[in-house]
């Protein structure tokens, strides 16, 4: 299960935190804080899973954005590295060519997106094409 | 209306934010911004609700408070329109915290909509109710949701295939699962109520209803083993149909990643195949071919594919595959472990690790690669790979694995070389079957990283090498050539000190060669350099200069003999024109004489008047530690709790199997005490505060005792007795002149045991092995007169109060042993035929006093040369006026028979009235040839 989804930049901005567990305001700073720690130094040839208290983070890094997510210890790493990645090409495909500002302006589409990728620490959607479908329906909503 | 709060947009004030210079900035334009909002809350505006919310939503994500937004996620929720709605809910999910009354409001206005089937808002108040779920788990919830949630399968399901086929818009019932999924991780009590509806998920065809749903099995599986019984029973076959399908399924578009249709559903299938096939037969077989196709027919060049395969090499592990299977398995590990990629190679070492249990056999194949990944980088590979190794060794490999790791250890990172260092000893003692492996191994990892060594480790090779006689020549050689390459690691210069001190003799004079070994001349000036060196060197600490010094007051000994020998001189002559080293040792020793350290200063000028003025006790004072006993050792390393050394001596007397237990001190009383902790108690280091480890307390004695290792207590312990018995109170009157060398020899024993572990509790009777007494050259025994007042300067004059104890003479075959006003001893003696050396003893006590005496223990001591056993007593209550009496039977062995009389010295503990009282005693009286 996944415990938390961090967006962060390499300055240790958050761009997004989407937590799946109930945690103190306090709490999560300190996690966001940690977690930009552990792995903005991190060599890129080391691996890309890091422990991270009693769980693990697995984090990759896109350009000057990183994103990592909290699992549990006995999730399978490879497949969550892959989630990230199909979460990366998902918002790629939403803001076509997407940047660190899209992400800024847009924060609260992010969220939605994630939303519909991710609900409560599992994933509910691994089709791509369903979910860019699906916010578009939502944004004519609006 | 506000003027505030029609304000910017989200998008111009998030370009506002973002314009800011420095901090400060940042915060005046979230300061105004916040207050525009206040005030828009306050006015209760409802056209820009939703937009100021959003910017509150950013403002939090800036880490800025904003728990006032609070109450407008809720008005936005139970607006009408989708849009409010929708980030109503979003903020919710960000900014709420644990506030009851927001959560009680936010939990009313959920409580309608699951049974709200209006298609989008239905969807998103599921979203918000899985966030819920996790934030407050309030069980009376639960019945109310779980019906409607019931419901909501069933419902959804249904109506939506009507209605909507799988329109991307409707909520479905993947949402429905994914929530329950949280309620049955929360309350799995609640499993069996989404037992039958999670296994009709299963046949859905939309892949995101089948993740959610093979998910919720799992999590079923967990929950319950009702559940799991059901599932095995309804689901097997499922499963493994999704999964055939799945990895037959032509190319798909929508689900592709890099070549493999949709590989999250593999990985959840698979994973719930591994909770269904786990231990039971009937399950895996049904698995199995389709698992061992999974295995060949996925390609590992992409991380999904191996992702894939990882996940079914861990499910073959877990369930009952057979054995083919499962050498495939590992053998898509060996390849994993060889990939590149260190992400691979780190899944392959954790799913290695997990199954070193399953099948180690197979796994030895691998050794060679596993052993690269301890090379690796990336130290959370290390960390594992090492991990692994320790687990592969066994017998047959364990020496090509320490050769590599130590080879490693010299290349390694610092701060690996700790971890590393800890494996490499716990192997190294684990699979130490010769000794000559064993030693040379530490003093390899000592000289590679002395400092990381732990100081049990270091503790337990100095043990080995003295119970290793042949080696211990060959030892401090090594030793000798190691600190000339490795002088700054500190665990090999404590080992070199104290085996230098020990068997300084056997360096200089080559004795107990080995075959193999390098012949190396070693003079006593290169001896005394090492010692030199360490001693002042600046990184050495309290520590290596403590235990230098004592190494120099014993070569300062061994070496004075060794000049003897071999010039054939007589021992008339003095010290200082014999022994050009022993001047230099003094010179050393004189040196610390003004240092910093109480305790140093303190040896310097003991040790420099043992040399100079004691010559004729010194060897005797000095003498080679005695043999430290390996298993006692081990035993307290294994059970290390800290009331270990309390119960040792009373365990010593009852066994009395080996020679130093027997002299286990027994109680000292409390009173005399308080006094002698006085004397220096404003001098204790902390670095000897460990009780528990019985060779921290040996080489305690070393640095704190002015006679070195505890071992020979002859005239010098005496002295030390006068000295510090200045001042303690006698602890009974009644006691004849016996109880006076007894209360000596408790302060003395007090005393050492300050010594030696430096705690104030009395219970810490840590010091057997201090008084480990061989008695070599003790012709008398001392007693001080009560009416002498102990003025002793220290270790001056001493013979003053040395007075020749009046032994009885020997009555052969049997002696009174001992005898005081209180107590007599008689020894009678056997001979076995034909055992020349072999003498059995039979004591007998009798009590004199009208008093009756309990806890009565008797104690003896035997000189090196001499073995003793003592077999426990007929009694431990002697009955007064000598009207019953106890036996106990000794055997001595005299290995110098012939040559050198039997020797013994006594002590007899026992209580009078509940009071503690000690009687001690020497025996030389033994009728000659035994």
């Amino acid at each position: 299960m996944i415990r938390f989804i961090l967006l962060q930049n390499r300055q240790g901005k958050t761009r997004l935190a989407k937590y799946y567990v109930p945690l103190e305001e306090s709490e999560k700073h300190k996690v966001e804080y940690e977690v930009h720690r552990l792995v903005v130094n991190r060599d890129p040839k080391f691996t890309n899973f890091v422990e991270f208290r009693t769980h693990k983070v697995i984090y990759r890094r896109y350009a000057g954005l990183f994103f990592s997510m909290c699992v549990d210890i006995t999730d399978n790493e490879l497949a969550y590295l892959e989630c990230i990645h199909l979460f990366v090409e998902i918002l790629d495909h939403f803001f076509s060519n997407v940047c660190e500002l899209d992400l800024v302006f847009n924060f609260n589409k992010v969220y939605l997106i994630l939303d519909e990728f991710i609900l409560a620490g599992e994933l509910q959607e691994t089709s791509k094409k369903a979910i860019i479908e699906r916010m578009g329906e939502l944004e004519k909503q609006e | 209306m506000n003027p505030f709060s029609s304000g910017t947009r989200l998008r111009d004030m998030i370009r506002a934010i973002r314009a800011c210079k420095t901090a400060a900035e940042e915060r005046a334009v979230v300061r105004k911004e916040c207050a525009a909002i206040r005030a828009a809350v306050s006015d209760n505006d409802q056209e820009y609700r939703h937009r100021n919310l959003a910017k509150l939503m950013f403002i939090h994500m800036l880490g800025y408070p904003t728990h006032f937004g609070q109450m407008e996620c809720l008005k936005l929720i139970a607006s009408a329109g989708f849009p409010e709605k929708r980030i109503g809910y979003l903020g919710l999910m960000l900014l709420l915290d644990e506030r009851q009354e927001v959560l009680m409001l936010v939990t009313n206005s959920l409580k309608q909509y699951p049974t709200e089937i209006s298609t989008i808002q239905t969807s998103i108040s599921l979203v918000l109710l899985y966030v819920l779920w996790g934030i407050f788990v309030l069980l009376k919830w639960h019945g109310i949701l779980l019906l409607k949630l019931n419901d909501y399968f069933k419902v959804e399901t249904q109506t939506l295939r009507k209605k909507f086929g799988y329109s991307i818009c409707a909520p479905s019932p993947k949402q429905a699962a994914l929530c329950s999924i949280r309620i049955v991780r929360k309350v799995p009590d609640l499993a069996e109520n989404f037992m039958s509806p999670a296994a009709a998920l299963l046949k859905e065809k939309h892949h995101g209803v089948l993740i959610a749903g093979v998910q919720l099995c799992a999590d079923l599986c967990k929950a319950s083993s009702e559940a799991l019984g059901y599932l095995r029973k309804n689901c097997t076959e499922g499963s493994v149909r999704i999964l055939r399908d799945v990895s037959n399924s032509s190319y798909a578009p929508e689900y592709d990643i890099s070549g493999i249709t949709d590989p999250f559903l593999h990985i959840r299938v698979l994973k719930l195949m591994r909770m269904l096939g786990q231990g039971d037969v009937d399950a895996s077989e049904f698995i199995n071919d389709i698992l061992a196709q999974v295995a060949t027919k996925i390609e590992s060049n992409k991380n999904a594919g191996n992702a894939i395969l990882y996940e079914c090499v861990e499910t073959i592990m877990g369930i009952e595959a057979t054995g083919g299977l499962r050498v495939l398995a590992i053998n898509i590990l060996g390849r994993f472990l060889s990939n590149r990629d260190n992400n691979i190679r780190y899944v392959a070492l954790n799913m290695l690790m997990k199954s070193v249990v399953v099948d180690s056999q197979a796994m030895q194949r691998h050794r060679t690669t596993i052993l690269e990944c301890v090379k690796d980088s990336d130290a959370s590979i290390r960390k594992r790979a090492l991990e692994l190794v320790c687990l592969l060794v066994n017998d047959t490999n364990v020496k090509p694995l320490t050769k590599e790791l130590i080879d490693y250890l010299e290349v390694s990172d610092e701060e690996f070389k700790g971890d590393l260092t800890e494996k490499i000893c716990s192997i190294v003692e684990r699979f130490s079957s010769e000794k000559l492996w064993y030693i040379d191994q530490m003093l390899k990892i000592l000289s590679e990283a002395g400092n990381h060594v732990k100081d049990e480790v270091w503790h337990s090779l100095i043990v080995v090498i003295s119970n290793a006689a042949d080696l211990q020549g060959y030892t401090v050689r090594s030793l000798y050539k190691a600190f000339q390459t490795s002088s700054l690691q500190v665990g090999l210069v404590r080992v070199a000190l104290w085996c230098i001190g020990e068997y300084g003799e056997m360096l200089v004079n080559g004795a107990g060669m080995l075959a193999a070994e390098e012949p190396v001349t070693v003079t006593e000036s290169d001896a005394i350099d090492v010692v030199e060196v360490a001693l002042k060197s600046h990184s050495s600490d309290f520590t290596i200069r403590a235990m230098s010094l004592i190494a120099l007051l014993k070569l300062s000994s061994l070496f004075a003999c060794f000049f003897v020998m071999h010039l054939g001189l007589l021992y008339e002559m003095t010290s200082q024109l014999l022994c050009i080293s022993c001047r230099r040792i003094r010179e050393l020793i004189i040196q610390h004489k003004g240092n910093f350290e109480l305790e140093l200063q303190q040896r310097s000028i003991e040790f420099n008047n043992i040399i100079q003025k004691h010559k004729n006790i010194q060897s005797s004072l000095v003498e080679r530690m005695p043999v430290l006993d390996e298993s006692t050792y081990l035993g307290r390393k294994d059970g290390s709790s800290t009331d270990v050394p309390a119960v040792k001596p009373s365990k010593a007397n009852l066994s009395g199997t080996s020679l130093n237990l027997q002299n286990g001190v027994t109680k000292p009383p409390a009173a005399s005490m308080g006094d002698l902790l006085d004397l220096s108690s404003d001098d204790v280091p902390a670095t000897k505060s460990s009780t528990s480890d019985f060779l921290q307390d040996l080489l305690g004695i070393d640095l704190g005792t002015p006679v070195p290792s505890g071992a020979a207590f002859s005239g010098g312990s005496d002295i030390l007795m006068d000295l510090l018995s200045i001042g303690s109170p006698i602890p009974n009157d009644s006691s004849p002149p016996n109880s006076v060398s007894s209360s000596v020899a408790n302060s003395s024993a007090v005393a050492l045991d300050k010594f030696s572990s430096l705690t104030s509790t009395s219970s810490s009777l840590s010091s057997e092995a201090l008084t480990i007494d061989p008695l070599r050259g003790i012709e008398q025994i001392i007693r001080s007169p009560p009416s002498t007042a102990p003025i002793v300067d220290l270790l001056d004059g001493f013979s003053n109060h040395i007075s020749v104890s009046g032994n009885e003479k020997p009555d052969f075959p049997a002696i009174t042993a001992f005898e005081s006003n209180s107590l007599k001893i008689a020894f009678s003696f056997t001979k076995l035929p034909g055992r020349q050396h072999d003498t059995q003893i039979k004591a007998t006590f009798t009590n004199k006093s009208s008093n009756e005496y309990t806890d009565f223990i008797f104690q003896a001591a035997v000189p090196k040369f001499i073995q003793l056993h003592l077999d426990p007593a007929s009694s431990s209550t002697l009955p007064a006026s000598g009207k019953g009496s106890i036996t106990q039977t000794l055997s001595v062995t005299n290995s110098q028979h012939g040559q050198k009389p039997l020797a013994m010295r006594v002590r007899m503990a026992y209580k009078v009235n509940n009071q503690d009282l000690l009687e001690q005693g020497q025996i030389t009286s033994f009728p000659p040839g035994l």
